[in-house]
């Protein structure tokens, strides 16, 4: 399971507190323990924190850089904010870019604005994208599909490996009034993108995001973890201090044949993760 | 029909290991034998994945066979007495890069000699070759905790890959293999979560993971070979696709196992060829049938199957 550890995000207090101080050790100390707990990812989100984003993003990099060289998710709508992060970013350690739609009614380009930036950044550089087009989210499975093969397809046409291409379908709030009906939705979706190439593009999505408002957060999280992990699902943006979650990760890789069983196989996962 | 290319690359790679130590590093070793590195399947990716050459280690007991068919004792027949000579007649005459001193005789059931002679016998095998060493106990828990210890002392700081441990009896031998600097061979009966299991328990003492080798336990040829090839591909795809407690270069034992097998040791059997060709020929299949899954050292006995599966590595592992 490929985890972006989801706490260095301007939209946390004490991460948007620490970016108006300049205080490191605030940031290197989240780098460190999510890396510790777990992370393939540590993402990157300037969040509401700052006006100057193109600059805080790069002042955060380079902060992470410093003490951690677990492999970074730069986190923007924007592209130049992606931009200003590759510019100071090991590329060598790996990197994803967070996200890009397949096109927005303001950019009909975008999404090859994003692929050519990954493609910029060397052979590590991979790519989220999201089943989202100028209409904005979808709310059923096929349209999701759809906007998925296109990406998929888009891809291939510029010869971009389909093995760097992340798909995420969007996980939106269970609380939202009638969007109860998406998870199931967002499902059917998995079992369909999976086939989209051979070898299949890598499956993710925010998952806290579906919690967001609800009561039993960490229960609504990691049953619908463990759901979407059977459908194919093999990454998520996630709270990796979750304990409870992470033991459904390493549980659920087992129960897929990822890992092999032993009797400490809670114990040894994040270990083994880490490298 | 064109061989096709296979162009499968792994995350993860078998851990590369150096057994041995020469006077530089504090030993009396005159060689060393690095094993694992592997980053592909055999066969798989470039020359460079296919990591080091698999090595045979070839048997000496401590004492004299009890059970062994002529064919067998025939080549050692002036040094069955004595480890050292046999040692050296396995270096000098039959190229052993690495001998495998197995302690059949403390078995309380095969003679249960003591520790004394334990540690004569490797002190005797050190003197008389340089070449690193296997110091492999008789599998009675009771009695290789009693000895192993001692003999992994009069190896201390040689780099020697001592063993094997079980889930079930695991704590002294790591122990006493941790302080005298030596490596480790933790043994699994045919099962990859016991296999894995075992690898977290020797590092939960603290026994670091680059120092271990695995022994799946063997099946030869027509004794379930299969188990033990589809557990060491197994084992070997978890290494290759980032599993740090399967990381392990892999030993197996094709020297005993094939020589339990009656094809190899009856002699009554005129429609089934000479018996002096049948036993090192099981040996020779069952090594070479491993070696395709992924094996970095293999037991050894008869020197004509040494020869052989020398040969076969050789042309397999060109670089």
């Amino acid at each position: 399971m490929i985890l972006i550890a989801e706490r260095i995000n301007g939209m946390f207090n004490d991460v948007k507190q620490a970016i108006a101080d300049k205080n490191k050790k605030v940031i290197q100390d989240l780098a460190k323990k999510q890396t510790e707990a777990g992370a393939s990812y540590l993402d990157v989100n300037v969040g509401t924190a700052a006006a100057d984003q193109e600059g805080t993003i790069q002042w955060l990099v380079e902060t992470i850089q410093e003490t951690c060289s677990t492999p970074l998710c730069l986190d923007s709508q924007k592209p130049d904010v992606i931009a200003a992060g590759l510019k100071v970013i090991n590329t060598e350690n790996g990197v994803l870019l967070n996200s890009t739609p397949l096109n927005k009614k303001s950019d009909e380009e975008v999404f090859d604005k994003y692929m050519e930036m990954a493609n910029q950044a060397g052979p590590k550089a991979n790519l989220i994208a999201l089943t989202m087009d100028k209409n904005g989210v979808p709310q059923d499975t096929d349209t999701r599909v759809a906007i998925a093969a296109e990406i998929v397809s888009k891809a291939m046409e510029k010869g971009f490996d389909t093995q760097r291409l992340f798909i995420d379908t969007i996980v939106l709030p269970v609380k939202v009034p009638n969007a109860q009906s998406q998870p199931g939705n967002i499902l059917a979706a998995m079992d369909q993108i999976k086939y989209l190439s051979d070898p299949a593009p890598h499956m993710t999505i925010g998952l806290s995001n579906l919690s967001q408002g609800a009561s039993e957060r960490s229960l609504i999280n990691r049953v619908f973890l463990a759901m979407a992990i059977s459908r194919g699902l093999d990454s998520a943006i996630a709270d990796v201090f979750d304990q409870a979650l992470m033991n459904v990760v390493a549980t659920s890789d087992l129960l897929m044949d990822k890992q092999i069983y032993s009797d400490s196989f809670l114990k040894v996962y994040s270990s083994a993760n880490k490298g | 029909m064109p061989v096709p290319e296979i162009s499968e690359r792994f995350s993860g790679s078998v851990n590369r290991i150096t057994l041995g130590a020469t006077k530089e590093n504090g030993g009396t070793r005159t060689s060393t034998v690095t094993i694992g590195g592997a980053s592909n399947v055999v066969y798989g990716g470039s020359s460079a994945d296919a990591g080091e050459k698999p090595v045979i280690a070839m048997d000496v007991l401590d004492s004299k066979p009890e059970d062994w068919p002529d064919v067998l004792l025939e080549p050692y027949k002036d040094v069955l007495d004595s480890p050292g000579d046999w040692a050296k007649k396995c270096v000098e005459e039959f190229g052993a890069e690495l001998i495998c001193v197995k302690f059949e005789g403390i078995h309380p059931d095969k003679g249960d000699k003591d520790a004394a002679h334990a540690i004569k016998v490797t002190e005797e095998v050190l003197k008389a070759v340089g070449v690193p060493l296997v110091l492999w106990g008789c599998g009675n828990d009771e009695k290789d905790n009693q000895v192993m210890p001692k003999v992994s002392g009069a190896a201390k700081g040689e780099k020697c890959l001592t063993g094997a441990v079980t889930e079930d009896n695991y704590k002294s031998l790591t122990a006493i293999a941790l302080a005298d600097g030596h490596y480790l061979i933790t043994q699994a009966p045919l099962d990859i979560n016991i296999a894995k299991q075992i690898n977290i328990l020797a590092s939960d003492m603290g026994f670091p993971l680059e120092r271990i080798v695995t022994f799946q336990s063997t099946g030869a040829l027509g004794y379930g070979i299969e188990y033990a090839y589809s557990i060491q591909e197994r084992q070997r795809i978890a290494a290759l696709t980032g599993d740090k407690m399967m990381a392990m270069p892999v030993i197996c034992d094709v020297g005993y196992e094939s020589w339990r097998a009656k094809e190899a040791k009856v002699t009554d059997a005129p429609d089934w060829g000479p018996a002096e060709d049948r036993g090192p020929a099981w040996e020779i299949a069952t090594a070479v049938c491993l070696l395709q899954a992924g094996v970095d050292i293999i037991r050894i006995r008869h020197p004509r199957a040494a020869t052989a599966v020398n040969n076969f590595i050789n042309q397999v592992w060109q670089k």
